[in-house]
């Protein structure tokens, strides 16, 4: 379980997220969904100390992540997967070499038995017959997949992940939504995902929390947002012809 | 004030660079393969450049010494104190600064822009260390074995092109590179190349480091990384070689 409490963050004076507080269950995805603009990120980035906070605190489990010093913000760093946008594989290692990276930082598993959970994770990502290439010699679905399957190499108790379905066609982003719904429950982990595709959120989201304006507008799930009666709220979820049309014949 | 803070923070990141590593074994083959891929990269560049400036020197010092009472040995002594005083600690570095230090920019940059540092930090890694760590100590290490084969080329290439062309003799040249040989110089250009090869590796590493923005601003670190490496390496070769040799 993550807790944030009254997280603030400002970039030279100007306001980004505001006073922010939510509790994001363990087991469970969690979407954090807003505009283009609206803090998603940054409080996402606020959470795994990418950035320090102004305000507030996050607990891990309890553990207030940023009154630890820096070898307990390491071991919680430990616990933490986390799924870039743009996948950030590191461009000069092959595929396997990505997911076994974190394995030969964090164990002492012989060279074998290294290759074994990296092929064991890329198994469970459907990666199969790509070991031995380069990021840029694949895919961008292939990319997130491979990035996942680095992400859980070393059992994760949190995954982060920032916008999984961006740059990706329908189909796979099905393929990496039902991928992240599936990891959540089978390791029971705490994963908060950040995202504006409203089918990515009724496709896998149990808790969802809408950003506007750098602050928490609302939370509920999945069912409640279709049905609630918060102008930003739905706005943002009946922005497309699809969803209005949707909406209109229910 | 910038000034200041960039010193600040390049420290910082310095201290950061050189803390206790996640995983030894991994750090030192990282420092294998920096050797690898920065030092015997180089060797090339080093080699075909210190052969023909040596070629040069000695044409160059053979045409000024057209008097008759200046003996045509001081070819030799010329081409040997410029290739061991000057040319293969600084000079080599300022190219080497060039090269390596562009490149080290470039790659820590796009690391940064394309967030695989972040990567590397929200997995606890300490970036910093795992990144900069094995190019500074590859370089410091390999920078002077690469100072001494260059001045082991530049003086060959003096003596090869100087039979070659005529202008001195086998046995004036071989008098002059042994004529009041003093051991120490080998010695001071050895720790003006350990010295310059912190500055071309670090500095550019920061610049990379810190890099924000997009593939724009990787290129703008990089032309920055080598401009102040190179102005730094001038300004320490002064003040290294008062230190050293008065």
């Amino acid at each position: 379980m993550i807790q944030i409490n009254n997280i603030s963050k400002s970039f030279s004076g100007r306001s980004i997220v505001n006073n922010i507080s939510f509790t994001f269950a363990s087991g469970k995805v969690n979407m954090i969904i807003g505009e283009s603009g609206s803090g998603k990120t940054t409080l996402l980035r606020c959470m795994v100390g990418l950035n320090e906070i102004d305000n507030g605190s996050v607990l891990f489990n309890q553990r207030d992540f940023f009154k630890l010093d820096l070898k307990g913000k390491k071991q919680i760093r430990k616990d933490i997967g986390m799924l870039f946008q743009g996948g950030a594989l590191f461009d000069s290692k092959t595929v396997e070499e990505n997911v076994m990276f974190p394995i030969s930082m964090f164990t002492d598993l012989s060279e074998s038995e290294k290759r074994d959970r990296a092929n064991f994770c890329l198994q469970r990502v459907n990666l199969v017959n790509a070991n031995k290439l380069y990021p840029s010699e694949i895919s961008g679905g292939m990319k997130k997949r491979v990035a996942i399957a680095r992400a859980i190499a070393v059992q994760p108790k949190y995954l982060f992940c920032d916008e999984p379905n961006s740059g990706l066609d329908p189909k796979t982003s099905i393929v990496i939504d039902n991928l992240i719904k599936e990891i959540t429950e089978e390791y029971n982990i705490t994963t908060i995902v950040i995202t504006h595709d409203m089918n990515s959120v009724i496709e896998i989201g149990d808790q969802i929390m809408f950003i506007h304006n750098g602050a928490n507008w609302w939370q509920g799930t999945k069912e409640e947002i279709l049905v609630t009666d918060n102008k930003e709220v739905n706005d943002f979820v009946y922005a497309t012809k699809f969803m209005k049309d949707l909406k209109s014949k229910f | 004030m910038k000034l200041f803070f960039n010193f600040g923070q390049y420290f910082i990141l310095i201290k950061r660079t050189f803390s206790k590593p996640e995983k030894r074994s991994i750090y030192v083959n990282r420092i294998f393969e920096e050797i690898t891929i920065l030092g015997i990269g180089s060797l090339g560049i080093v080699a075909i450049i210190s052969v023909f400036i040596g070629a040069v020197i000695t044409i160059q010092t053979a045409f000024n010494l057209q008097n008759p009472l200046v003996p045509l040995y001081g070819v030799g002594v010329a081409v040997r104190d410029s290739m061991i005083l000057e040319f293969s600690p600084a000079i080599i570095s300022l190219i080497l600064a060039g090269k390596i230090g562009s490149s080290i920019a470039s790659e820590i940059g796009t690391m940064r822009v394309t967030e695989q540092i972040d990567a590397l930090e929200i997995m606890g890694i300490n970036s910093a260390g795992y990144l900069i760590s094995p190019k500074i100590i590859a370089t410091v290490l390999f920078s002077p074995v690469l100072v001494t084969f260059s001045m082991f080329l530049g003086i060959l290439g003096g003596y090869v092109f100087g039979l070659l062309t005529g202008v001195v003799t086998n046995y004036e040249f071989i008098y002059g590179i042994t004529y009041q040989f003093i051991p120490y110089n080998v010695m001071y250009a050895l720790i003006k190349a350990a010295f310059f090869a912190f500055i071309f590796a670090s500095v550019p590493a920061y610049h990379g480091y810190y890099t924000k923005g997009g593939a724009l601003e990787v290129g703008r670190s990089s032309t920055k990384g080598v401009v102040y490496s190179s102005v730094l390496i001038l300004a320490f070769d002064f003040i290294l070689t008062q230190l050293l040799l008065t």
